[in-house]
């Protein structure tokens, strides 16, 4: 009983020392990409979600719950893309640092104009988002919001270093920037080009590079291929000339590759998170630029 | 800028209407050197106005920036003193300094229409499920001994045991509440409703501590604690149903946890129940009335113990630790125990021990959280002792019953919205003497397979056959159909 105690109370005191930096945790892989820009060596990172998952369900394991206990700052998305599984770890973290509506719960989507918000809400129309659509990290435009709304909140939290955050914001701004000149010019000639995606995660993404993503290989949102469904994709994509058909690591390929095969389209590997494909595992601006690439390589091989 | 380019224009003009009268005064051969004289005066009269003017423009400008600076301090010291006056405020009355920032609101139009479930516009989660089944068994009246948990399908054709309105969400920044509220249809159809959880749980308290307290299941394992739409299978675990009735083991009381500050999530509970009634099954509850109106449990007239003191009430201790074994399996493991006084001896008492195990694998790369394979287990052991009595019917000795039992299930979510199950369970005692009429007595053994399709993450369908063997019964066979549907938002579950 003596040495457990003992082992108990060196294992707190060994543990304290880790709260020198600001624990941040960060839900999924792209916000904790953006994350570790404005935090740089200020911040100790923990990312929830792994880069390969579907981030709507993530089971809400209780080594979560010691990371959130412990956390600083939680990041999260916002518009309902972890209502499935955030709530009951913040219910269980007992740590009132994270509250809503403290600066320690960043919520990203704040200031983000979100798209497809249901007049309505009706559930016969598939899994609909209330908020709006959550998939809006990819868009380049986005991405310095949510930049923007992570280092107002380090800041405010960690005011001893308020002045790296703010100067880290500029060089991620100004890169992406540089970058967003370069991703338009790389795709310029593809404008107004159709692409097919499997769900619809793509229309911050479609919107700021110009390219038309309304036709998914899910009927509705959440609700998984038809064969008639896939039938109706099929004759849409010869009529507005689509070759290309974009799927997330988490979703299922061989639909994809079907559709592909009798329509000779080509099907190319898609991310949103930072480390979800090879060779994108070195931040936002690199899973961007992955993007860009395999599209533009896409589009001109499949004309 | 404007100023500037003016100036320059004003300039230039003069230059302009300079060159000209020079011009003109070389064209007459310098005939009039008055005329000459005038001239200068002239320019130097309106080099003079221009000066003045520009001088004007300038001290306006300095008057009007000036003017602005005063406005901007007074801004920005308004502002500086209402953000002190608000820090103020909260260190005198103790509270945080980092009041709660007010969430942004979205501005109501009337093309928007008022719903109750739109994110971050309810103040709750608010949502009805219910479950129906179709099935029946070799067995002509299957609630007698077969299935005894209350949300179990009770009779051979169409049974609705469970359609619950569940409420839940933020009380004030200190509490969280939660309502769960049961209706259900009877052998004959007829509705019984039921207060199953109304609780309050505390949100800030420091020191990782967590406070409930209201109606609310015990945390004993894992299944006890959990609502039937949660369940894997249609029914309740045949030992649950024998150490917890066909309730589960729920009261009011109050329950602390404390979240072990260990980089391992450890968590240590400790419920206290009032314990009265039949929702606490194995501790003062008054048992049914026989053919006399006396009520009975385990076969003897039970008595009103009533609460003396705080012995009298139910205690329930548990301990729950989880860890990741690689990043896609995780395991949870548990011990429980429950203490506590029963109304069939002035002196009888229970004690209830458990352990559970939980395992999960699911894949790097699933899909709407499919594939995945899961393993869940837990073990029961109880004592009862109960009080004799020399005038039942049969009279009956003061004795203890000893129980044991459990089961283990697992789980394959094979394809997405699509999960196989199987669940084993077995449930023992040693001999008590009335055994013979006890239906939570005797060894029994059930083997369940279940198939499970979820057309989306608000409906349900399962088809499950159970084998069941009883010391009592011999063999039995049952076949069930369940469909569950989920309207509304319903607060995110646990692991």
């Amino acid at each position: 009983m003596k040495t457990t105690f003992a082992l108990i109370l060196t294992t707190l005191l060994l543990a304290a020392p880790a709260h020198a930096k600001l624990n941040v945790v960060a839900t999924t892989a792209d916000l904790g990409a953006i994350a570790k820009e404005i935090g740089g060596d200020a911040i100790t990172l923990t990312t929830l979600a792994k880069p390969t998952e579907d981030p709507h369900f993530v089971d809400a394991k209780p080594s979560f719950i010691v990371k959130l206990n412990r956390a600083d700052v939680v990041i999260e998305g916002g518009a309902e893309l972890e209502i499935g599984w955030l709530p009951a770890l913040l219910d269980q973290s007992r740590n009132e640092k994270l509250a809503a509506g403290t600066p320690g719960h960043v919520i990203c989507s704040k200031g983000v104009p979100l798209l497809d918000v249901p007049a309505t809400l009706d559930r016969s129309r598939g899994d609909i988002h209330a908020a709006g659509n959550p998939h809006y990290i990819i868009a380049p435009s986005n991405a310095k919001i949510v930049a923007q709304n992570i280092a107002d909140a380090l800041a405010e939290v960690d005011a001893k270093n308020a002045e790296t955050y703010r100067a880290n914001l500029q060089k991620f701004a100004a890169a992406l920037d540089a970058k967003i000149g370069e991703w338009q010019n790389t795709l310029a000639p593809f404008k107004g080009a159709s692409i097919v995606a499997y769900h619809d995660s793509w229309p911050y993404f479609a919107r700021d590079f110009g390219f038309k993503i309304d036709l998914f290989l899910e009927p509705k949102p959440g609700i998984p291929p038809t064969p008639a469904h896939l039938a109706e994709v099929i004759f849409k994509m010869k009529s507005e000339n689509a070759h290309v058909i974009i799927v997330d690591p988490y979703l299922n390929r061989r639909t994809a590759e079907t559709v592909a095969r009798d329509t000779g389209a080509a099907v190319v590997d898609v991310t949103q998170f930072p480390g979800g494909l090879k060779g994108t595992d070195g931040g936002y601006i690199q899973l961007e630029d992955y993007l860009v690439n395999a599209l533009a390589k896409a589009l001109a091989e499949n004309k | 800028m404007r100023i500037k380019s003016m100036k320059i224009f004003r300039i230039a003009g003069m230059t302009v209407l300079v060159s000209t009268l020079l011009a003109g005064a070389n064209a007459g051969h310098a005939q009039e050197t008055n005329e000459v004289e005038q001239l200068k005066r002239q320019l130097q009269q309106m080099q003079e106005n221009f000066e003045r003017s520009q001088r004007e423009e300038q001290a306006q400008i300095n008057a009007l920036t000036q003017k602005l600076e005063a406005f901007t301090q007074v801004q920005a010291a308004t502002e500086e003193k209402q953000k002190l006056t608000a820090q103020l405020a909260a260190e005198m009355s103790g509270a945080p300094t980092n009041a709660p920032v007010a969430l942004e609101k979205q501005p109501w139009s009337p093309s928007n229409p008022l719903t109750v479930a739109r994110a971050g516009s309810a103040y709750m989660n608010m949502s009805f499920d219910a479950m129906m089944a179709v099935g029946g068994s070799t067995m002509s009246d299957p609630s007698a001994q077969l299935q005894l948990g209350d949300h179990d399908p009770i009779k051979n054709g169409f049974s609705l045991r469970n359609a619950e309105v569940a409420l839940d969400g933020a009380v004030d920044p200190y509490f969280k509440g939660f309502a769960n509220i049961v209706l259900k249809l009877d052998k004959d159809n007829q509705t019984e409703i039921e207060l199953e959880e109304a609780y309050a749980q505390s949100t800030s308290l420091p020191g990782n501590i967590q406070i409930k307290a209201g109606q609310f299941f015990a945390a004993f394992g894992r299944s006890n604690a959990q609502h039937p739409h949660q369940w894997a299978f249609v029914d309740a675990p045949i030992m649950l149903t024998r150490a917890f009735g066909p309730d589960g083991l729920r009261s009011v009381g109050t329950q602390g946890s404390w979240l072990v500050p260990l980089p391992v999530y450890t968590e240590l509970t400790l419920g206290v129940f009032d314990g009265e009634g039949s929702t606490a099954f194995g501790f003062r509850n008054p048992g049914d009335p026989d053919a006399f109106g006396v009520n009975r449990f385990h076969g003897r007239a039970t008595i009103n113990r009533g609460l003396r003191g705080p012995q009298d009430l139910v205690y329930v201790p548990r301990i729950s630790s989880s860890f990741d074994l690689t990043d896609e399996q995780t395991i949870v493991l548990g011990a429980s125990a429950a203490f506590g006084p029963n109304d069939t001896g002035a002196s009888a008492s229970t004690q209830i021990y458990g352990v559970d195990a939980y395992w999960k694998w699911k894949a790097p790369d699933a899909h709407e959280g499919f594939p995945f394979v899961s393993w869940q287990t837990e073990a029961l052991y109880e004592n009862f002792q109960v009080g004799g009595d020399p005038t039942a019917p049969t009279p009956l000795p003061a004795e203890t019953l000893h129980d044991w039992g459990g089961y283990s299930q697992v789980l394959w979510g094979f394809h997405p919205r699509w999960v196989v199950g199987l669940r084993g369970e077995y449930a023992a005692g040693n001999a008590g003497a009335f055994d013979a009429q006890d239906v939570f007595r005797g060894e029994r053994e059930r083997v369940s397979p279940a198939i499970t399709f979820f057309p989306s993450e608000f409906s349900k369908i399962r088809l499950q056959y159970n084998y069941d063997h009883g010391a009592r019964f011999g063999d039995a066979h049952s076949i069930w159909l369940q469909l569950e549907f989920l309207l509304g938002a319903h607060g995110a579950h646990k692991f």
